[in-house]
């Protein structure tokens, strides 16, 4: 079991309820359930609905993802579970359901970053990721630059969004340009037949003097709204598709501007690219484009596979599994501002008195 | 006959188990941020003062509230969860109802839980074992006339004395009188309701300001 590890992993720390199941690398099930629609009247994800349909979700996604992959929980060898980051109430819901699991079955469970796993869920797509890898990772929730030797105890931060994550600009805009929530899907599809080069938006956080591996969005974001409302304003029509492909140029250009020249300042030959903006077809074409320029190896999981999903998860668990790291303890808690150079939450593995009470549970689960 | 029964509805993280007859072990810790963290190694606790395995117990009793969503949420989960993977029956109560049968009242009486915002969850009782109104959620001040001369018991009565006058103990729901009540209800053939969650409120639909951002800045 050590090399090809069977791990169910659980997500929930935003609106979708992912459950998968691995074995070492092998993804043999990704089952999940989302409230997006639900939340799309408000523009965004609220947290409180985002809870109630976890917890409705639970027992039936993880049931199917049990049927899906073909195998029994008793023959898993952990549980795997986002305890962070991510919205506090969500994140509960999963940690509270990954806990019982894993208590029931007697497998050991482990608590790991919802960060790590995006980027660890490539190995289900191609294969062992190399060390090290430099990490894209862009959503609604997050634009961060990883540098991760290995994905189970060191990942470094080199740069994040210092405002706005990148998917949340394109729900702004798209919502400004009444295209409904979530944003990124239509506003690709409306840029597709746009002219990126129609109208010059800002690149953020691209002077000389800037940090050179940081975001910023929300200045893009004022400029592009503005560009619309003055258009309106001059009873104009507003030429949609070159507004959504001008604005997104912006958002790709500085996303594998700023990505490809952290590889080479590092020495990294290899780039992943994962969150849900990864579904992007232009940031894809366009990072492509670049690390070819670059020399340097592009790795972007399948769609599917970038937004927030328990297959993700049970890889990340999976290597932890293999590389002997140590489990979680029962008092895990949910972590919705854990540290991204916490690749997982490990049990205390010294001796007091909280110990005892974890022999006599070990006795009484496994004798 | 074997229940483990627990109950997050309230600041109590309560387990106990009950073996048809009596309560063989339980535990009750009052901590209303830490449901998640201090549930599991409750019942690990509550299972090994009893010197059973978790796949003994035949089935689950939660409380569903009503009471604050979060650390609701923490119990109805881990009831569930444990049903899919014991493959038993988990049974749904109203806490205000394990409230209710842990009263030493004679006659009507009310039982009220904190709901937070000057609020709080609250129900009509003929005697321990009989509701006879569905729980709400109001404002102590609008539920004056309907409770006065009324003893009440819970947290939500301590906190309001001026619209409950006559509060008595309990101060917070166990998980003992939660599981004594589902078995002698078992035990007369009685079917439980569903583990299901009384929010009682609709959610707040406001997108946070920041809303998904999930990376610490
Ligand atoms: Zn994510």
């Amino acid at each position: 079991m050590a090399d090809e590890p069977l791990v169910l992993g659980i997500e929930t720390s935003c609106d979708e309820t992912g459950v998968g199941v691995v074995r070492g690398r092998t993804l043999l099930a990704d089952a999940i359930a989302s409230s997006v629609d639900e939340h799309a009247r408000f523009g965004g994800v609220v947290p409180e609905v985002a809870s109630r349909a976890h917890l409705e979700a639970m027992v039936p996604t993880i049931d199917r993802a049990l049927k899906e992959a073909g195998v029994s929980a008793k023959d898993l060898d952990g549980i795997a579970v986002t305890a962070g980051p991510g919205l506090a109430g969500a994140l509960l819901v999963g940690v509270s359901a990954a806990k019982a699991y894993a208590y029931a079955l007697g497998k050991p469970l482990y608590g790991v970053n919802h960060l790590a796993s995006h980027i660890c869920v490539d190995q289900l797509e191609h294969g062992a990721l190399p060390e090290p890898t430099m990490a894209l990772l862009v959503s609604g929730g997050h634009s961060s630059l990883l540098l991760s030797t290995d994905i189970t105890s060191d990942v470094r931060p080199m740069g994040a969004t210092i405002d706005d994550a990148a998917g949340e600009a394109f729900d702004k805009i798209a919502r400004v340009l009444d295209l409904g929530f979530p944003g990124g899907p239509v506003i690709d599809r409306y840029a597709r037949e746009g002219d990126p080069d129609a109208i010059a938006f800002p690149r953020g956080l691209t002077g000389p003097r800037d940090p050179a591996y940081d975001f910023s969005f929300s200045g893009l974001k004022t400029a592009v709204a503005r560009w619309i409302e003055a258009k309106r304003a001059a009873g104009e029509e507003v030429p949609v598709r070159d507004v959504a492909a001008s604005f997104q140029e912006a958002v790709v250009d500085v996303l594998t501007r700023k990505a490809v020249r952290a590889c080479k300042d590092q020495g990294v030959d290899h780039l992943m690219i994962g969150g849900g903006v990864a579904a992007n077809s232009r940031l894809r074409v366009l990072a492509q484009e670049r690390c070819e320029a670059a020399g340097i190896r592009l790795r972007v999981p399948r769609p599917k596979l970038c937004t927030d999903n328990g297959a993700m998860v049970a890889a990340l668990g999976a290597e932890m599994v293999a590389r002997g790291r140590s489990a979680s303890d029962w008092d895990l808690s949910a972590d919705s501002s854990l540290p991204v150079t916490d690749p997982h939450v490990p049990g205390a593995s010294h001796t007091h008195d909280h110990d005892h009470v974890h022999e006599l549970a070990k006795d009484n689960l496994y004798s | 006959m074997l229940l483990l029964a627990l109950d997050t509805a309230t600041p109590a993280v309560t387990v106990a188990l009950h073996d048809g007859t009596d309560v063989v072990a339980a535990s009750s810790q009052v901590d209303a941020r830490r449901h998640g963290e201090l549930l599991l190694p409750a019942v690990d606790r509550v299972l090994a003062e009893a010197g059973v395995r978790l796949d003994a117990v035949t089935g689950v009793v939660v409380g569903v509230g009503p009471g604050p969503y979060t650390g609701l949420r923490v119990g109805l989960m881990t009831a569930d969860t444990f049903g899919l993977a014991l493959g038993v029956p988990v049974h749904g109560l109203c806490t205000l109802d394990g409230l209710a049968y842990a009263a030493e009242v004679e006659g009507p009486f009310v039982v009220a839980t904190d709901a937070r915002r000057k609020e709080v969850y609250w129900a009509r009782y003929e005697d321990p074992r009989t509701r006879v109104t569905e729980p709400a959620v109001d404002r102590p001040a609008e539920i004056a006339d309907v409770v006065a001369g009324l003893p009440a018991v819970g947290a939500g009565a301590l906190l309001y004395p001026d619209t409950f006058p006559d509060a008595r103990a309990p101060e917070h729901v166990s998980a003992a009188a939660l599981a004594a009540l589902a078995a002698e209800r078992l035990g007369k053939g009685e079917e439980l309701p569903a583990p299901r969650p009384l929010y009682l409120r609709r959610p707040d639909a406001q997108v946070p300001k920041n809303y998904k951002v999930v990376t610490p800045k």
